[in-house]
């Protein structure tokens, strides 16, 4: 059932994209998706020239890169065909009420450009940062707004609790169903609606038992001190080196040429 | 000096039913005296529900007694200010390896407790270098833990303890969901860091064996602290045991069964060894012969290491 979702999916290489602070990967793949939405026509290329130079920066595979997309292919299909039939304009080719306009071709490669990039340019962040070292970066991101009283500490430990446990619950998950399966259970024949009611017998055992491993892990913590954020040191704390500053730099540079491109020469 | 103390310890769940009015009562730990000197090891006994696991949790203040006062290394549980100091100096390992690992990368879990301690980052990285190499675990140190034997995540486990600097590390029934090497593994592991480092260890067990390392046991029954003494003490009283639903390691067990026939075996035998020496002593009407000695050795330490080795149920 859980087979195809891949959480984490760290691809291990030495690659200077790899050894970059977590930090940095954050806000330039943030940076990033603000630009594709920035591009307007010849942009594009500017983007893609990017985002290829940083694939081979990084040393992943281009077919890891890929394969976040087999994920979204459906909403990528559905987004394009809405585009290309529903925009007004020109029309090039007419059947009944269907029509292409030659602006709905247009917003259908750009709508469908910007979603592969997007995908791709996360699956970066994801392949080279390993889980661990992002929820790193995303407390010590977030970190001014537990001024406004937002638990940034206690949410980047919940991610890195779930992460932990995730591949737990999944072997759990499958030990339920086998379990069931060999009492007569059947989870392949039947419509929607039959398939769901037989989910039931599998989820009721797994949410009693992830409350009880909730129980005792949050037990263990308290035997091991755990007391929240306050008063605590950190392991591998986080401190920008030079690359990451000319990283940052770089980043800052590619924005500014996304801007002018679109504000100044309306490209 | 005392590392761990109770005195009169008392303790009652309340459990609200529906009404919610009448709580139901448990009594899990009634009158509990008892004394741990600091680097002994301590073995708990006592069938399922008789209060282990409440006692344990006693003694690093996760939970508080309703009646009388436990001490850990001379501070009262019932002080909020010291409940982390308690728990730096008392670590505890518990029963399920998978439940009690936070990180997934076995190093930065060993690190947990110093960084809750607010320990400098380097003096982290020192406490989980030697943790880890004390507890055999230095060369998984990258791996995740979701990829270790259930013995060598308890011993991951034990290192996140060895972390916090602790006096006192104390175990409830680490073994029980592990296979006869894993218990073997774990167990070695503990009694390495009790002679070596000297900390002290209670472990609450239902496998016997584990039991006649101790230097002291204690048997619970129904919240109370029944019997106290030495492994031989303890294991002399075989019928004793019995009625506390209790069991014997199989050499003592099979050596009372003969003394109940009518031969002249001591009690509280508790390795093969001992047995071999025993049976020999009747055959050669009373002295062991002098081949026999010298295959046992005469230092006791000699003969333990033989017992490890000859004890079945543990290899
Ligand atoms: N959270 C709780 N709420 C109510 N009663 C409890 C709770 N935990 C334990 N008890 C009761 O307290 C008594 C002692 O339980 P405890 O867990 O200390 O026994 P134990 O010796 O550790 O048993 P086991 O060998 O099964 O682990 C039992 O009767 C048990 O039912
Ligand atoms: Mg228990």
């Amino acid at each position: 059932m859980f087979k195809d979702i891949t959480i984490g999916q760290y691809y291990p290489a030495d690659s200077l994209i790899h050894k970059l602070d977590p930090r940095v990967k954050f806000v330039g793949t943030l940076i990033y998706i603000i630009s594709l939405f920035v591009f307007h026509t010849w942009g594009y290329v500017l983007g893609t020239v990017f985002l290829f130079s940083v694939i081979r920066l990084s040393k992943v595979p281009l077919g890891f890169m890929l394969r976040g997309l087999k994920a979204i292919w459906i909403l990528l299909i559905f987004t394009m065909v809405l585009n290309l039939f529903l925009t007004q304009g020109t029309v090039v080719w007419q059947f009944g009420i269907l029509h292409i306009t030659r602006e709905g071709i247009g917003t259908a490669a750009k709508m469908g450009i910007r979603l592969v990039y997007l995908i791709i340019g996360c699956s970066i962040m994801t392949l080279t940062t390993t889980p661990n070292k992002l929820t790193d970066a995303m407390e010590s991101l977030f970190r001014p707004l537990r001024k406004v009283h937002v638990p940034v500490h206690e949410i980047a430990m919940m991610m890195s609790i779930a992460l932990r446990f995730i591949p737990i619950l999944m072997e759990e998950t499958d030990k339920i169903k086998k379990a069931q399966m060999a009492r007569g259970a059947d989870f392949e024949s039947g419509n929607v609606i039959q398939r769901v009611k037989a989910m039931v017998p599998i989820l009721v055992p797994l949410f009693v038992s992830a409350f009880r491993r909730a129980n005792d892990l949050a037990l263990a913590m308290e035997a091991r001190c755990y007391h929240g954020g306050d008063g605590r040191t950190q392991m591998r704390p986080l401190v920008y080196q030079s690359r990451d500053l000319a990283a940052y730099a770089v980043l800052l540079a590619y924005l500014a040429a996304a801007i002018v491109l679109r504000a100044v020469l309306h490209w | 000096m005392s590392i761990i103390k109770a005195d009169n310890l008392n303790y009652d769940y309340l459990e609200y039913g529906e009404d919610g009015e009448k709580p139901e009562i448990t009594h899990a730990v009634r009158d509990v005296n008892l004394k741990i000197k600091e680097g002994q090891f301590i073995a708990i006994l006592g069938h399922n529900g008789s209060g282990k696991s409440t006692l344990a949790k006693h003694m690093n203040a996760l939970l508080v007694p309703t009646g009388g006062t436990m001490w850990v290394d001379q501070m009262d549980t019932h002080e909020d200010d010291e409940v982390w100091d308690i728990r730096q100096r008392a670590g505890m390992v518990f029963q399920n390896p998978d439940n009690q690992i936070v990180s997934s990368v076995v190093e930065e879990d060993v690190g947990f407790g110093p960084e809750n301690l607010g320990v400098p980052t380097d003096e982290i990285w020192k406490r989980v270098d030697d943790s880890l190499r004390k507890t055999g675990m230095i060369a998984y140190r990258h791996h995740s833990p979701n990829k270790l034997s259930g013995g060598q995540k308890q011993r991951v486990a034990i290192a996140g303890v060895m972390a916090m600097k602790p006096k006192c590390i104390i175990m409830d029934e680490p073994t029980a969901m592990l296979d006869p090497n894993g218990r073997h593994e774990v167990i070695q592991a503990v009694r390495d860091l009790n002679k070596s480092e000297g900390v002290t260890v209670i472990l609450i067990t239902h496998y016997m064996e584990e039991v006649i390392y101790a230097d002291n046991v204690f048997v619970m029954d129904e919240g109370r602290l029944v019997m106290q003494g030495t492994p031989r003490e303890i294991f002399s009283h075989v019928d004793e045991l019995h009625e506390l639903r209790l069991d014997v390691p199989h050499v003592t067990q099979l050596a009372h069964a003969l003394r109940l026939k009518g031969l002249d075996i001591p009690e509280g035998i508790l390795s093969i060894d001992e047995f071999v020496d025993a049976i020999m002593k009747i055959r050669d009407g009373g002295a062991v012969s002098d081949e026999r000695k010298q295959a046992l050795g005469e230092n006791p330490e000699e003969r333990e290491n033989k017992a490890d080795r000859e004890n079945p149920s543990l290899t």
